[in-house]
């Protein structure tokens, strides 16, 4: 199946792109460590790396590897115990909880594994009220948002309300409210935890297509390792730890062929 | 602002029938607490509503009757004597009594309960004419009524009524003629009738022992006095000069009509404690629903959304559904009151109700400040650690 789509294209070609454009988002040596009742540990320990505008990126791992804590350290919602977190070369350390909050609605964009949607509002007001958040809706606006989410394949859904929508719709309108206001970070966790296997590989890819082509960062949780096929490199975590990087197609195709949970 | 405005509109709207609910139930608890407000103004009123309309500042009771109309009896004497006191303008005598008017036979009631008061004219305690003309004498059989008799029965001005009296083992029936009308004179709950103090204490119901009296029982004497900035001075005076008696000023005469702080006080805890309910109705609600919301919260905070955003959002819904209520419950009640006979004692117009409507409208904020509070603490890393 659609596995084909990205292993028929050079891996030299894809890295040299990707390399080409400004880092958006950088790692350093970011610890975070939680007090337990057996001791502190280190649910992130040293971790580094950075992503490129343009770059999609999966971060995978087993249970309590970290990966979840290491995504909210990049949203901003929790503060490392040491290290840094750069977003277009500004510290969030050196932010002030407003900042932050400010940080979030301007220039990450955000999918949860469920519980994505606002579930009083409808498919297009879900997306709209990101750009409302940065109050920045106006008519262009509302035009931009009913198409994206008509390339996604809900042209027909715009009015449903979370709850008339199946699971993968839902996710579909939680990947368009993520991209929706030009955030130079999106964080996906598990965007394919409730979805059949069909959808799963249809959501990845058009996700992907559109971090591709808007340029945005793009790093997603994801225990199903068919679904790297998609991204550009894979971060493999492990105790906190990150043991492996997978750069090329090559590496990266034969994780994803290898299984579908590790 | 505006985005707390937009979330609150549109999750009331998006979920009216949960929403309409909560706001009926406020409806219903306002209809309780404005009917109590109401019926609150309408049993005081028609309990002191003579006597707050004196025209006067301070009344004369007797010693030891601890300013209780009924417990007090005056002498003719001590009315001169009042009179003549330094800073006093003008004294009336008021003597109090209840009878019963008979009605012609084929109305709806045998007889109308009244008020009989035994006053002077023109003195301290005398009512202010609407229509018609004062007494001719002091012993004619002449009687102003309130306007509420008027109202009640057929009666007019220029008619005779008969008036039953008790007197001794006997029920002896007196005639007399209506020269008169005042308005606004309820006393002890009933319309007033008014006649001089000596047809007062021919018709008025009486003991066996009492029946051999010809000179007016008086029990409160009504002092108007010169310069109305005096009254503590005056009131110093009287004590000084007049013996055996005590002074109030109007208010504590009125507190101390026979149950009216008691049933004051019984009529407002029934109201504060609707009140109170209404206040844990809304508080229960709110947290329930925030309870339900975390998830949406957190999402909400995740994605950019300010705490005073999330805060001004949920007080906004909170004040919209309760105010919606209120609205709701001050038409209902206002519906209510057209369907009530006029005996039933329902005023509207008084600060109470003002006052009422002003406590509802905050049971809202107030029931659901915690579920606020928790909302604003609500930690945004709470979308992605639930999920
Ligand atoms: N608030 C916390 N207090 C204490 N320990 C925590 C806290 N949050 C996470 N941990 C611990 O940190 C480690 C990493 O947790 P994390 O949720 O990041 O793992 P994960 O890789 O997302 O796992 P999963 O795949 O199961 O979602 C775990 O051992 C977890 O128990
Ligand atoms: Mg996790």
């Amino acid at each position: 199946m659609s596995v084909l789509v990205h292993s028929s294209m050079p891996s030299v070609f894809t890295e040299n792109t990707v390399q080409a454009k400004p880092i958006a988002l950088e790692v350093r040596n970011v610890v975070k460590t939680f007090p337990t009742d057996s001791g502190p540990i280190n649910a992130v320990d040293d971790v580094s790396f950075s992503v490129r505008q343009g770059e999609f990126v999966a971060l995978v791992g087993p249970s309590g590897s970290g990966k979840t804590t290491m995504l909210s350290i990049l949203a901003a919602l929790l503060t490392p115990t040491s290290g840094q977190v750069l977003i277009d070369g500004q510290d969030l350390a050196k932010m002030n909880e407003r900042e932050r909050v400010r940080l979030r609605r301007e220039k990450i964009g955000f999918t949860f594994q469920s519980n994505n949607l606002i579930p009083f509002l409808n498919a297009l007001e879900n997306v709209e009220l990101m750009l409302r958040l940065n109050n920045r809706l106006d008519k262009a606006g509302r035009m931009r948002s009913a198409e994206l989410l008509a390339r996604l394949g809900l042209g027909e859904r715009l009015y449903n309300l979370p709850s008339q929508m199946s699971g993968g719709q839902q996710q579909r309108v939680a990947i368009a409210r993520a991209l929706i206001h030009a955030p130079t970070v999106v964080l996906a966790d598990e965007p394919t935890a409730s979805l059949d296997t069909e959808r799963a590989f249809q959501v990845v890819q058009t996700f992907a297509a559109l971090i591709h082509e808007n340029d945005r960062a793009g790093i997603m949780v994801t225990h199903d390792l068919r679904m790297c096929q998609y991204v550009d490199r894979v971060l493999q975590m492990r105790d906190g730890k990150l043991v492996r990087v997978y750069e090329t197609r090559e590496e990266i195709l034969a994780l994803a062929r290898g299984g579908e949970h590790e | 602002m505006g985005l707390a405005f937009y979330l609150a509109f549109k999750e009331v709207w998006r979920n009216k029938g949960r929403f309409l609910l909560v706001s009926l139930v406020i409806a219903l608890i306002t209809l309780l607490v404005l009917f109590i407000a109401a019926l609150g103004e309408g049993l005081g009123t028609n309990n002191r509503e003579y006597i707050s309309k004196l025209d006067g500042q301070l009344v004369v009771f007797l010693e030891k009757s601890d300013y209780i109309i009924t417990a007090s009896r005056l002498r003719q004497s001590t009315l001169r004597a009042v009179r003549r006191v330094e800073g006093v303008d003008d004294a009336g005598p008021v003597s109090t009594s209840n009878t019963a008017i008979l009605l012609p036979p084929g109305s709806k009631n045998e007889v109308l309960k009244v008020s009989l008061l035994g006053v002077e004219a023109g003195r301290p305690g005398f009512p202010q004419l609407t229509a018609g003309r004062t007494f001719l004498s002091s012993t004619a059989r002449e009687v102003i009524v309130d306007q509420r008799v008027l109202d009640r029965t057929d009666i007019q001005i220029g008619d005779t009524i008969t008036i039953r009296s008790t007197q001794g083992v006997e029920d002896n029936f007196y005639d007399l003629k209506v020269v008169g009308t005042t308005s606004g004179q309820a006393y002890f709950f009933q319309p007033s009738i008014f006649v001089t103090p000596a047809v007062w204490e021919k018709i008025r119901p009486k003991s066996d022992a009492e029946l051999g009296n010809t000179v007016p029982a008086i029990n409160i004497i009504v002092v108007r006095v010169k310069d109305p900035a005096q009254i503590e001075q005056v009131r110093n005076n009287l004590l000084e000069s007049v013996k055996n008696i005590e002074v109030a000023d109007i208010q504590t005469t009125i507190n101390n009509i026979p149950g009216y702080t008691a049933q004051q006080g019984t009529v407002q805890t029934q109201g504060g404690f609707t009140l109170l309910i209404g206040i844990l109705v809304i508080g229960g609600f709110f947290q329930i629903q925030v309870l339900q919301k975390v998830p949406q919260i957190g999402v909400l905070k995740a994605i950019g959304a300010s705490n005073p955003v999330v805060g001004a959002a949920a007080v906004i819904q909170i004040s919209l559904v309760t105010a919606f209520g209120v609205a709701i419950g001050g038409v209902l009640t206002w519906l209510f009151s057209l369907g009530f006979p006029p005996t039933v004692p329902l005023f509207f117009n008084g600060t109470a109700s003002a006052l009422a409507l002003a406590a509802l409208l905050a049971i809202g904020p107030l029931g659901g400040l915690v579920s606020v509070i928790y909302a604003v603490r609500i930690e945004p890393l709470k979308a992605l650690r639930l999920s």
